[in-house]
């Protein structure tokens, strides 16, 4: 449980049985009266947002939420499963919450899935993979510039932006964050 | 050749917002003179001490035996019950578990009580006040405050409780206070619409919610109160101060059983005012200001933090 004096950016709570994280906080206390926390919520799950103002007496429950080392193992249907570092014991997370990531999946990755009520809701890749590029128009030969971007292809068919020097075949660093092209790692 | 071992965070802060505390200083010395000007003579009463005033919501911190103030009310009308006509104090007031970008536990308060004077005679000396502070700051008689500009030679805007929450909020006070919302809707529907471009002053608070203030004369649902808002921000709270000794004991004991229901620590009674208002108290008004939040107005500072020393 938490009190309402507990609260502050960042914390993450429960409220009408799910996980929320408080983005936004300010403690206000109207002359002679009660004081207030004011409060933006992000859903974990859904990411939609409220506001919530709470007084002093009010408790929020902790949500159950766990962090797991997991590495990836492979995909089945429309699902990714993964594997606990530890244990073993796989779990199933479906494509939706993956999102743009299931493109950056690499066997034996290891990520961290944050766990609610034993349920995965967030899974976080390494910063940067590696993929090879699978299809690009051949590069202009001494053009390093980095600033003009042509359009590639990696293994699974995902399109990058990459600079003109890239050519089918590189290797590159992508940061799973931004989903963008980061540099060369290796030539064909 | 060695390096210098590193300054310590607070020294950093400091010397970031060194210009806004060289500016406080100015502010604060033109306070006094405003107010020394005007025949206001400056005192200083306990910072420590045995019994603060019984209000629902303000935690004084205890202090050994004692407390530390959350207010210098009590001493002050002590004062006032001596034959002090005109006297104001600048210090620091405590209260505890309040801190956000406009609160902190330990806070500058600039107090002021005036014999013979009414909430309406306040509002006026505090009006003047704050032009004299803007010609002080900026030169001129508006200041901008994070974009906009509040113009102190402006009329302020005077309007009441219920206008406010009628106008803001769509409600009257007595259904938000039977709805439990007041605290709620004033926070989130009206303190951001009150002092935008010009002062507002907020008054005829539900007697409810005044617990050292006088009732209105012919309106005894509402007590003498204002409260100075500048651009959002809640300044300063004055009252035509209650000295009618059965009705103050009668809201004391309110207070120490709401106190007692909400699960406060309860406070003893303050026996020396108590006996003071009894032996009889001259009519007076007494205003209270942040005055850290007064000097982030004028400082335009968003954050406590930059007109504040940091904690060390």
């Amino acid at each position: 449980m938490f009190s309402a004096s507990d609260l502050k950016k960042g914390l993450k709570v429960q409220v009408d049985g799910e996980p929320w994280a408080i983005t936004e906080f300010e403690f206000c206390k109207p002359g002679k009266g009660t004081s207030l926390y004011r409060c933006k919520l992000k859903n974990m799950i859904t990411g939609s947002t409220i506001d919530r103002t709470y007084r002093p007496t009010d408790k929020l429950d902790k949500p159950d939420l766990e962090e797991k080392e997991m590495y990836y193992s492979y995909a089945e249907g429309d699902f990714y499963v993964f594997s606990d570092a530890e244990t073993f014991e796989e779990m199933h997370v479906s494509a939706k919450m993956l999102g743009r990531d299931k493109y950056f999946l690499i066997e034996n990755s290891l990520c961290k899935m944050l766990l609610f009520n034993g349920v995965p809701i967030e899974i976080t890749l390494p910063t940067f993979i590696e993929k090879v590029i699978a299809d690009t128009e051949p590069g202009a030969r001494g053009d390093t510039a980095t600033n003009v971007l042509k359009t590639a292809k990696i293994d699974n068919g995902y399109e990058i932006q990459v600079p003109l020097f890239i050519n089918t075949g590189d290797l590159v660093r992508i940061d799973t964050r931004t989903g963008l092209y980061a540099e060369r790692v290796s030539k064909a | 050749m060695q390096n210098a071992s590193p300054k310590p965070d607070c020294v950093y802060q400091l010397e970031q917002i060194k210009a806004r505390l060289l500016l406080r200083a100015g502010l604060i010395s033109s306070i006094r003179q405003y107010f020394d000007a005007d025949g206001f003579t400056e005192v200083e009463t306990p910072v420590r001490i045995k019994a603060p005033a019984p209000e629902e919501f303000i935690e004084a911190p205890q202090s050994g035996e004692m407390f530390l103030r959350a207010s210098p009310e009590l001493q002050m009308k002590l004062m006032l019950a001596a034959g002090f006509e005109k006297i104001y104090q600048i210090g620091a007031c405590f209260r505890e578990g309040e801190f956000g970008r406009k609160h902190r536990p330990e806070f500058t308060m600039l107090e002021w009580y005036h014999s013979g004077a009414d909430y309406n005679d306040l509002l006026d000396f505090t009006a003047g006040m704050l032009r004299h502070l803007a010609i002080f700051a900026a030169g001129s008689s508006s200041i901008s405050y994070q974009g906009q500009v509040i113009d102190f030679s402006a009329e302020p805007e005077i309007i009441t409780v219920r206008e406010a929450f009628l106008r803001f909020a769509g409600v009257t006070p007595e259904a938000a206070m039977e709805a439990d919302q007041f605290d709620e809707l004033m926070v989130t529907k009206i303190e951001p619409m009150l002092g935008q471009g010009r002062p507002t002053f907020l008054k005829d608070y539900p007697a409810s919610r005044s617990a050292l203030a006088r009732l209105k004369q012919g309106d005894h649902t509402v007590a003498e109160r204002w409260e100075l808002y500048l651009s959002g921000v809640e300044i300063a709270n004055a009252y035509s101060e209650l000295i009618d000794p059965a009705e103050q004991e009668a809201r004391f004991k309110e207070a120490a059983s709401a106190r007692m229901r909400g699960g406060y620590r309860p406070y003893p009674p303050p026996v020396e005012f108590l006996q003071a208002i009894n032996a009889g108290m001259p009519e007076s008004s007494g205003c209270a200001l942040g005055i850290d939040r007064l000097i982030m107005i004028f400082t335009d500072a968003d954050d406590i933090a930059q007109v504040k020393m940091p904690l060390a």
